[in-house]
């Protein structure tokens, strides 16, 4: 209902921001801009109910847009201001994600019918095999003597197991969507339909046709049916989850933006599985993408080229002249590059300086003030609950009260580091009321932002890498090979992976005899000059 | 060639003079040498004293150019060419010694007998 008139909101609004100008001015120009949905880019969608306070969802990863995250100055007047608003990119975005979560269910929902299917089959099989003469010929069939019945026992639980271990082995969750069939998987099932099909071809040519009268032969013939499919179960186990075990290759993993590389051994998979083995580990091992950090090396090139202008003197000739002026013109640029004393190192070099200079300076800053406000609160005790009900506060109240203290600081170090996307105020509340609350020092607060972890630390809009595509120049489905490269790509960065064969390791062996361990004092040593 | 800590050390000396002979590439002086302040001076069978940790003459080749200039075996090496050999190691020794650029090295060597000679010349008189 905010969203109906936002000027009747802002004028509203504005006569309460009396205490800060700045704020007042800042929330008219989002009022504004706002007004234009599409012109602006953010890349998240704020929304949030009326009394709270100003957020820093609305980052935007360019450098060159205005960042109007100064929470850190804002948080003592704390206004009450709603704002619901997407942009262009966030509605395509979220229809996007529509569209590729309808086709995954599809998929998905198609594979989980088809395995029921199969296994109802193949449960119900033997218990066909036990009922149908008792339906077919009653009359006809010879009692069933104790050892028959024994082996009603037998299949009873044999089934019982298989049920389980199905139910174990097959119908968890699935971790990923594969591009092209789980060609094991796909080879199991048909193996079982075979299996099964050629078991119903023999009882009903040997048995239902003449209608048998021996009852235990036929309940010999559903056990064995039932022995076999556990040990196609066993065939299951072996290809599906032990083959792979016993590492093999060794696959090196380096992120196409900034070069950060993981190396993981993996056994004697398909390229698609082992995609999903290393999109499984990226989440946990690399840091995560940060687009703001690349932008230095990216100017840095753009003036190299910029530096140099080529003009063609002799004027423009034919066709077949324009590919070798080309050519000859990238020739004289190259070669001009090189001749002319670059300072550019110089410049990095001092930059590099500076800049650590200054985050270590904010870094030093922010560790004091978070020692600082950690000092003002402190956990009460049992039985001062009972004798002081007032002035207490539950750890969401309590990291709130201590917050601006430390929310400058935290977001100057925040902005030096270029991490400040990476992180709103909602997250870093929310993260200082979990340390609270379990007693965590300031040291282990502080060590989320210090450092920048491991995609999965972050919320999922942060992410930058939802959707992956594989590319690869063998087929997806065949095996990993020495020196197979291929490439995970996502829309802003590109994962390369390279295989290693792990060497063959020859270990030979040495006795050496406990009993030979003697020593003796060097003596004096002759030298002949 | 007794060693009282805190005094200088008092010897009697002679001085030796060595040609190094030329064998291919190498100078070679004709003796072997042991001791020095890394090894261990109780097997030395030469000194007087078994914690001198000083340079000792072990060995001499036949007609070579320290049995020509005079070395005997068992004799204490104080100096080489200026360089004290008292407080060395045994690889300092031996570089001091087999400078490729010198072909004469001048030793100040010490030995028992030089210090009888030098009391029974004196109480002689």
């Amino acid at each position: 209902m905010d969203t109906e008139s936002t000027y009747s909101g802002y004028s509203y609004y504005s006569g309460r921001s009396r205490g800060s100008h700045r704020h007042g001015e800042r929330s008219r120009d989002r009022h504004k801009s706002r007004s234009k949905e599409s012109s602006r880019s953010e890349k998240s969608v704020t929304i949030n109910a009326p009394p709270a306070e100003p957020l820093l969802g609305d980052q935007s990863v360019r450098e060159e847009e205005v960042q109007d995250d100064n929470w850190g100055e804002t948080t003592t007047a704390v206004t009450g201001t709603s704002e619901h608003s997407l942009s262009q990119e966030d509605i395509v975005r979220i229809s996007k994600d529509l569209d590729d979560s309808v086709g995954l269910d599809c998929k998905r929902y198609l594979n989980v019918a088809l395995s029921v299917i199969l296994a109802l089959v193949v449960f119900l099989t033997p218990l066909a095999f036990l009922i149908l003469p008792h339906l077919l010929w009653p009359d006809r069939l010879r009692a069933c003597g104790t050892a028959c019945e024994g082996l009603f026992i037998s299949v009873a639980f044999k089934l019982l197991i298989l049920l389980l271990a199905v139910w174990a082995l097959f119908f968890r969750p699935p971790r990923a969507g594969l591009p092209r069939i789980f060609v094991f998987r796909a080879l199991l099932a048909t193996l079982v339909l075979l299996f099964v099909l050629s078991y119903w071809l023999f009882y009903g040519v040997r048995i239902l046709d003449p209608q048998d009268e021996d009852y235990q032969g036929i309940v010999q013939y559903a056990v064995s049916l039932v022995d076999a499919l556990l040990f196609i179960h066993y065939l299951a186990i072996v290809l599906l989850e032990l083959r792979q075990l016993q590492p093999f290759f060794s696959l090196c993993v380096t992120r196409s933006t900034d070069g950060a590389t993981q190396h993981y051994n993996l056994g004697q998979l398909s390229i698609q599985r082992a995609a999903v083995v290393i999109l499984e580990n990226y989440y946990k091992d690399f840091p995560v993408h940060n687009p703001a950090m690349l932008t230095a090396s990216k100017s840095r090139a753009a003036k190299h080229l910029a530096g140099l202008k080529v003009y063609n003197v002799d004027g423009p000739g034919g066709n077949n002249a324009a590919a070798g002026i080309a050519q000859s013109q990238s020739r004289a640029m190259i070669a001009a590059a090189a001749r002319r004393r670059d300072s550019s190192h110089n410049e990095l070099y001092y930059e590099e300086a500076e800049h650590e200079r200054r985050v270590r300076k904010r870094r030093a800053r922010l560790v004091v003030a978070v020692e600082e406000a950690f000092t003002h609160i402190r956990r009460m005790q049992e039985e001062e609950q009972k004798k002081a009900p007032s002035d207490v506060m539950d750890p969401r109240e309590a990291a709130q009260a201590i917050f601006p203290s430390m929310a400058r600081a935290l977001q100057k170090y925040l902005r030096t580091t270029r991490q400040q996307h990476l992180h709103s105020m909602e997250s870093i509340q929310q993260h200082l009321a979990f340390c609270v609350t379990n007693n965590m020092t300031p040291k282990a607060f502080l060590e989320s932002y210090l450092t920048t972890g491991p995609t999965l630390q972050y919320g999922k809009d942060r992410w930058l890498a939802r959707q992956w595509t594989l590319i690869s120049e063998a087929s997806v489905t065949s095996g990993l090979k020495d020196g197979a490269v291929f490439l995970l790509k996502c829309i802003d960065f590109s994962l390369v992976v390279t295989t290693k064969k792990i060497p063959y390791i020859q270990l030979a062996e040495e006795f050496i005899d406990p009993k030979s361990h003697k020593f003796v004092l060097r003596l004096q040593s002759e030298t002949s000059v | 060639m007794s060693f009282i800590p805190g005094q200088p050390v008092t010897a009697v000396v002679q001085r030796i003079e060595i040609h190094k002979l030329r064998d291919g590439d190498n100078l070679i002086l004709g003796f072997s040498i042991g001791g020095g302040i890394d090894q261990d001076s109780s097997q030395n069978p030469f000194s007087e004293d078994k914690t001198d940790k000083g340079i000792y003459v072990t060995r001499i080749s036949k007609g070579g150019p320290a049995e020509v200039a005079g070395l005997k075996m068992g004799d204490k090496i104080m100096q080489v060419n200026g360089w004290d050999m008292t407080m060395v190691t045994h690889d300092q020794a031996r570089k001091k010694l087999t400078r490729k650029n010198e072909d004469v090295v001048r030793l100040l060597v010490t030995r028992k007998s030089l210090e009888n000679v030098v009391r029974q010349s004196m109480m002689q008189h």
